[in-house]
């Protein structure tokens, strides 16, 4: 891989990392997590594909192997949610 | 008895070298295999002593062998030192270690020296758990619910919060082993269609002790930073939640007891075709069923807090799902039934230990739908009915796969048989001790018994002499293998390279194998259980 | 079986990096990047815990999230995230020096990454002991009159406030032990590199070094704004 795309990711990065900072402090009511969370996203997904090869040099078991993980740290997250969203409906 | 060969002894992986340091630094799976075998056998009595003086006490209504605070640690230290020092490195560590490399056509696992590592953390890891318990023991059980565990105990929690968070390692690093060594290391010609069964239950219990695994072990972070920086993660005084904590736990330790249960489901699998003469039934329906359980064992977990305080909604959730996880434990118990249809049936040690199986495991699961209905649950729950369940399938099931699977490979691992009559001896006694000690319990609990209770209404008397009873039978029947595969390792008959007339791999290999497992990479151009094509064998090897 | 005259033959044909029970390089390859991806994948579920308990916890008592979060120097924070991305670029780049065989092109980017590790963990400490300074550490010395004061317009539950404090240092403390492995790890890349281990043949610990290194850096952008950023929407 090119040197130049390395230094492109790079300062795409910071760009986007600047831009978080400087968007926390404009109201945009409930989207300010959603933001934040998209644009982290974003970076870590340019981490993963550029800088960790998986877009270029890497096969589906890579993919799945990071799918996977992802998708059980979800389901942590959303079942266990599953739970605290429901409690004050009826009864608990 | 044969006589010892008169021409010089072939060399394999036990005579290729002698001395405490070619065992203590070896990178040989097969080497690390035996090394757990011992350290899991040492956990095994160690567990079970713990189990023989709860039983002790509950023969009489009153509290008068222990006191209180006493038996709480007693049952705490028996379920930490059950679950997390044997049962769940048992058949992955030993079996599992021995086999995996060698049934897929490999010359040892994809990380030797990882592998080496996990044993050792294991040993630093049960080194931590002695400790704790020489100097007074933990009393939270073995859930380490908040926020006893995190406020109020004052027993060694951070001790054993840390030793299982090392055995967690280790565990992890054996899964990681396992995955990588199947995707990468299986011989020319070992598609995943043709690998044992036994592959794919390690395969799924690998993936479940990847995933699974680090949540318990920053949950075990998390309380003894609790314990020692006072953090208030789980303190209800400054706004923690108790429940996050069981939330946390429990998504990991329900998916363990699949850890616990898949490898023995896969040794059950190697067995019956073999002792059957015929193809397993279903082939991808089995496979398919391991990594069913595996997904599925992780979307459960909230059963074991249906009356903790969860919400009823997410209460109902939890219990459809427990109803599905079932499913493919039952495809299981189909297909093995199915392979027995119309097959030539030896009833051997291991197959004895095979059909236990069969019976109290699909015991043990029943009841678990029993469990897993809210209305039900809401009486039964936190009493014995539940011990008696959870004893049936980790004892009923996973302990007596893992002894069918000790005496089925026993000939490849030692190069010796062990005497058969001796083992169809022990397997009985095993199976008449077990049910004798818990059955008792299911009645118990329907009728109301708490369990963790050092003292009871004298009403349950009766019922707890039985199961103490059935304890101590049971104790002769685990203490019987381990003295006559000692004996067997030096008197036992000279095991042919394929005493079983067995299927698979390492059957074609001799006994014990050499230290690379075979002389020649394998190439697989057959089937899994190619029985058709497989004579039984003709030497009767089930002699005394 | 090592020292039979095939097997020294064999040994002719292959680099002293092959262990014995892999058939070829590229196996052995393949089976260690596997591994160390399957381990960062144990890691997303060792942090996602913590993830866990930080969302309960931040829908339950998101008025005294948003006070603590309030609490930290966006500027440090940012500063941070920007040289854990640029220690991320110097990896990339190490990585590719090793696959070209530029040895000291190599040894200076991962220097320079150590470098930019260090200055993370020095930020963290600065950070840190402003925490300490401000009493804002779980435990008897707790103290959260600082926020009720300056952010009146937040109802703070005092005793809830410490939940947002005893997660902030156990997920930046166990991010920050991530780092010191890290830099211990690349500590040793170094070392061997200077050594001339590493060729365009053989470089895959610096590749999987590189990967577990990039994964704490993405650990860090999703803790940045989970942290930093839960509220600073100009207080009316």
């Amino acid at each position: 891989m090119s040197s130049k795309l390395y230094y492109g990711i790079w300062i795409t990065l910071m760009i986007l990392t600047v831009v978080t900072a400087k968007v926390a402090f404009i109201d945009l009511g409930p989207f300010n997590t959603v933001v934040a969370l998209v644009i982290a996203t974003c970076k870590a997904l340019l981490v993963v594909l550029f800088f960790m090869h998986v877009k270029y040099a890497s096969e589906k078991l890579t993919r799945m192997v990071i799918i996977s993980s992802i998708f059980w740290l979800l389901i942590l997250l959303f079942l266990s949610l599953a739970d605290y969203s429901t409690r004050a409906l009826g009864h608990g | 008895m044969a006589t010892a060969a008169i021409t010089a002894e072939r060399e394999h992986y036990l005579n290729k070298e002698y001395g405490i340091r070619s065992w203590l630094l070896t990178t040989d799976h097969k080497r690390i295999a035996l090394l757990y075998l011992m350290s899991i056998t040492f956990f095994f009595f160690i567990g079970g002593f713990f189990a023989l003086l709860i039983r002790l006490e509950l023969l009489t209504p009153a509290g008068d062998l222990v006191q209180a605070d006493t038996y709480n640690k007693l049952f705490t230290m028996h379920g930490m030192v059950m679950i997390f020092f044997f049962l769940i490195p048992s058949i992955p560590a030993v079996l599992g270690n021995f086999l995996v490399p060698i049934m897929i056509g490999a010359k040892d696992l994809a990380f030797p020296r990882i592998n080496l590592l996990s044993w050792y953390l294991y040993i630093i890891a049960g080194v931590m758990m002695l400790h704790c318990i020489v100097t007074g023991g933990v009393d939270t059980g073995w859930t380490f619910y908040t926020p006893f565990s995190t406020a109020f105990s004052n027993t060694k929690v951070i001790e054993a919060g840390l030793a299982i968070f090392v055995a967690g390692f280790s565990s992890i690093l054996t899964g990681l082993n396992f995955v990588v060594t199947i995707h990468r290391m299986r011989a020319p010609g070992m598609t995943w269609s043709r690998l044992p069964l036994f592959i794919w239950a390690h395969y799924a219990t690998s993936i479940i002790q990847l995933l699974g695994t680090p949540v318990l072990a920053i949950t075990l972070v998390l309380v003894v930073f609790e314990r020692v920086f006072h953090l208030g993660i789980f303190d209800p005084t400054r706004g923690g939640d108790p429940l996050l904590f069981q939330h946390l736990f429990w998504f990991y330790s329900h998916p363990a007891v699949y850890i616990m249960i898949l490898p023995s489901m896969g040794v059950v699998t190697e067995i019956i075709p073999c002792f059957s003469r015929k193809r397993i039934f279903g082939y991808h329906a089995v496979a398919l069923s391991s990594i069913a359980i595996a997904v599925f064992g992780f979307l459960v977990w909230a059963h074991h807090m249906f009356v903790a305080g969860i919400s009823l909604y997410s209460a109902l959730i939890f219990s459809i799902l427990s109803y599905l996880v079932a499913i493919p434990s039952a495809i299981k118990v189909f297909n093995w039934t199915a392979t027995m249809y119309k097959g030539s049936i030896t009833f051997s040690t291991p197959m004895l230990y095979a059909f236990g199986f069969i019976g109290l495991f699909t015991m043990g699961g029943l009841t678990g739908l029993f469990l897993s209905a809210l209305g039900i649950d809401v009486h039964v729950t936190d009493t014995y009915f539940v011990v008696a369940h959870f004893h049936y399938i980790m004892v009923g099931g996973a302990v007596m796969g893992y002894l069918g699977g000790m005496h089925f490979w026993w000939p490849k691992i030692s190069g010796r048989m062990y005497p058969e009559w001796l083992g169809k001896f022990a397997a009985l006694i095993v199976f008449l001790g077990f049910n004798l000690t818990f059955f008792p319990q299911f009645v118990l609990g329907y009728l109301g018994m708490p369990r963790r209770y050092w003292q009871y209404p004298p009403e349950f008397q009766v019922l707890n002499v039985l199961s103490t009873a059935g304890s101590t039978i049971l104790a002769v029947g685990y203490v019987l293998p381990m003295l006559y595969f000692l004996w067997s390792m030096r008197y036992g008959k000279i095991a042919d390279d394929n005493p079983w007339g067995a299927a698979g791999l390492e059957w074609k290999t001799t006994s014990p194998p050499p230290t690379f497992n075979f002389e020649e990479t394998p190439e697989v151009t057959w089937e899994a259980y190619n029985y058709d094509e497989i004579p039984a064998p003709v030497e009767v090897s089930l002699e005394r | 079986m090592s020292d039979s005259p095939i097997a020294v033959e064999q040994h002719a044909e292959h680099g002293p990096e092959l262990r014995h029970h892999f058939e070829t390089a590229e196996q052995q390859r393949n089976a260690a990047s596997l591994g160390m991806w399957i381990f960062l994948g144990t890691e997303i579920m060792f942090f996602g815990g913590m993830f866990c308990a930080y969302l309960i916890y931040r829908l339950n008592y998101f008025n005294e999230f948003a006070a603590g979060s309030r609490s930290l120097d966006v500027t440090l924070g940012t500063v941070n995230t920007m040289v854990l991305i640029c220690s991320s670029l110097t990896v990339a780049l190490g990585v590719r020096a090793a696959q070209m065989g530029k040895r000291t092109l190599l040894v200076i980017l991962l220097l320079l990454t150590i470098v930019f590790g260090f200055a993370f963990l020095g930020i963290k400490g600065i950070e840190w002991y402003d925490k300490y300074k401000e009493h804002h550490i779980p435990g008897a010395s707790f103290d959260a009159s600082d926020l009720i004061r300056d952010y009146p317009q937040i109802h703070i539950d005092p005793s809830h406030e410490q939940l947002y404090f005893s997660l902030y240092f156990a997920m930046t403390g166990l991010h920050a032990l991530h780092m010191i492995i890290g830099v211990g790890i690349f500590a040793f890349l170094t070392f061997h590199a200077w050594k001339g281990r590493y060729t365009p043949h053989y470089y895959t610990p610096i590749e999987i070094g590189g990967l577990y290194w990039h994964f704490v850096d993405i650990v860090w952008i999703y803790l940045f704004p989970l942290l930093y950023l839960i509220d600073r929407k100009p207080l009316g």
